[in-house]
């Protein structure tokens, strides 16, 4: 029982951690094209996102839902697998974020309960047609269908304010990105953190903890939010600099559309039966944003290594996810040694980003500028 | 394996629609709003050149409007964020 007890402890930090991981991962998603702009200031930007996360948090009544529903067979799922799937998860995280990479901390957190589950249960407890379906097929639509929204939003906000009086147009567009901001830092706030109240739930009630069915205690709703809105608020720097300023010099007007966009496609794909990647949806959206200012005024090179972290996300998490789980199987100390790892690794990756800090103080110095804007809708 | 691809065209289209409506009422406002501005500096012409351009008084109102109808759309939003 003492033994269980230390692997269900060990789990919820783990849990938490990638909480906060998914937090500073995803800050860009809600403020980059607002602090790119100059909507807000950087650490007012981080701020505010980090509050409506947390609120967020408390703001769906609904049961957190497990993330692997469809995707693994749940009667499969130790809070061995649940530890493991949250190491990969998390080195995936980090690592994308070192290199200033947007991707969807719930694909990696799929890819980590997969690649876990392959090794505990075997490559039967995975549903294979499931993964097309809710991970590979959104991850190719998601951006699509927001770059698309972006697209016309953009041209036409430009259209239209062409006869406005330029510094009207600017004011109010920059009110109206702190509002979309703040829907998409909201949102996300109530589905992401619903992840982690769900997979520490789940570890709960695997460990016997809780009864089947039942729901988050407070305790972890209150930490996970606590988690998600910390990790934002601490900011991924790194990832608000590439999509705020590398993937296209972005206007006020862009900025308002491509946030519009992004909680417009998010809010709908989660109430009408379609989920889709925050993070790909925010993508799109700039990209799409960017575009309508002429094609040549996107950095393209960037969507294809954008592209490339997008396709490796799940497997690259489900391989790390597959030999955490083939350590942490031994034992609790086989437990404790990946956690040790994990902190290890975590460690080596944070000292390597310093070798090159992003803050709020230096977003402007980027290490390779956005095209010139030479055509103008 | 089945994929709801009625799902996704209505996310699709709905997303388009209300994410475009939304984009070009806050823009007509910025424009109803540009009336209020005394220097019409920066400004293109509005409408017919006889008709000279938008009394602060109707563009003001026109913004009131285009702005609620907006409003409307977000507290939508977030009532589906809380529901």
């Amino acid at each position: 029982m003492e033994i269980s007890l230390i692997v269900l402890v060990v789990v919820v930090v783990t849990a938490l951690a990638f909480d906060f991981t998914n937090g500073f991962h995803d800050t860009a998603n809600a403020v980059a094209t607002s602090i790119a702009t100059g909507a807000l200031k950087p650490r007012t930007a981080v701020l505010l996102a980090g509050v409506l996360n947390l609120v967020g948090a408390f703001l769906s009544v609904e049961v957190a839902k497990t993330i692997s529903g469809g995707l693994v067979d749940e009667t499969k799922i130790t809070p061995t697998v649940i530890f493991a799937g949250l190491v990969g998860a998390i080195l995936w995280n980090l690592m994308t974020w070192l290199l200033g990479l947007p991707s969807s901390s719930s694909h990696a957190l799929i890819g980590g309960l997969i690649g876990a589950t392959v090794v505990a249960s075997g490559v039967d407890a995975v549903k294979f047609a499931g993964i097309v379906g809710k991970v590979l097929l959104p991850a190719v639509l998601s951006p699509l269908v927001a770059g698309l929204v972006a697209l016309a939003a953009t041209y036409l906000a430009y259209r239209i304010t062409a006869r406005g009086a330029v510094g009207t147009v600017r004011k109010g567009f920059k009110a109206g990105q702190v509002v979309s901001s703040s829907m998409v830092a909201l949102a996300h706030g109530t589905n992401d953190a619903q992840k982690t109240m769900g997979v520490i739930t789940l570890a709960l009630i695997t460990a016997g903890a809780l009864p089947a069915n039942a729901g988050p205690p407070f305790w972890v709703i209150v930490s996970a939010g606590l988690a998600i809105g910390l990790g934002t608020y601490v900011g991924g720097w790194r990832i608000i600099q590439t999509l705020g300023m590398r993937v296209s010099a972005i206007e006020s007007g862009q900025g308002f559309a491509s946030g519009v966009s992004t909680a417009t496609v998010i809010l709908t794909s989660s109430h009408l039966g379609f989920p889709l990647s925050t993070t790909q949806v925010a993508t799109g959206s700039i990209f799409g944003a960017g575009a309508a200012r002429g094609p040549a005024s996107v950095h393209w090179g960037l969507a294809g290594q954008v592209a490339i972290a997008w396709l490796l996300t799940l497997p690259a998490a489900a391989v790390v996810g597959a030999v955490a789980a083939l350590v942490a199987d031994t034992g609790p100390v086989g437990t404790i040694v990946v956690a040790l790892v994990l902190i290890g690794v975590a460690g080596g990756i944070y000292a390597a980003s310093r070798r090159r800090p992003v803050t709020a103080d230096n977003l402007d110095e980027l290490p390779v500028p956005p095209p010139p804007v030479d055509l103008v809708a | 394996m089945t994929i709801n691809w009625g799902a996704l065209a209505l996310v699709a289209v709905v997303s388009l629609a209300v994410g475009v409506l939304v984009v070009v009422l806050v823009s007509l406002a910025l424009v109803g709003l540009s009336a209020r501005e005394p220097d019409a500096g920066g400004e293109a012409a509005e409408g017919t050149p006889t008709t000279g351009r938008l009394s602060p008084v109707v563009g003001t109102a026109a913004a009131a409007v285009c702005l609620l109808g907006a409003a409307a759309i977000v507290l939508y939003g977030l009532f589906l964020i809380v529901s």
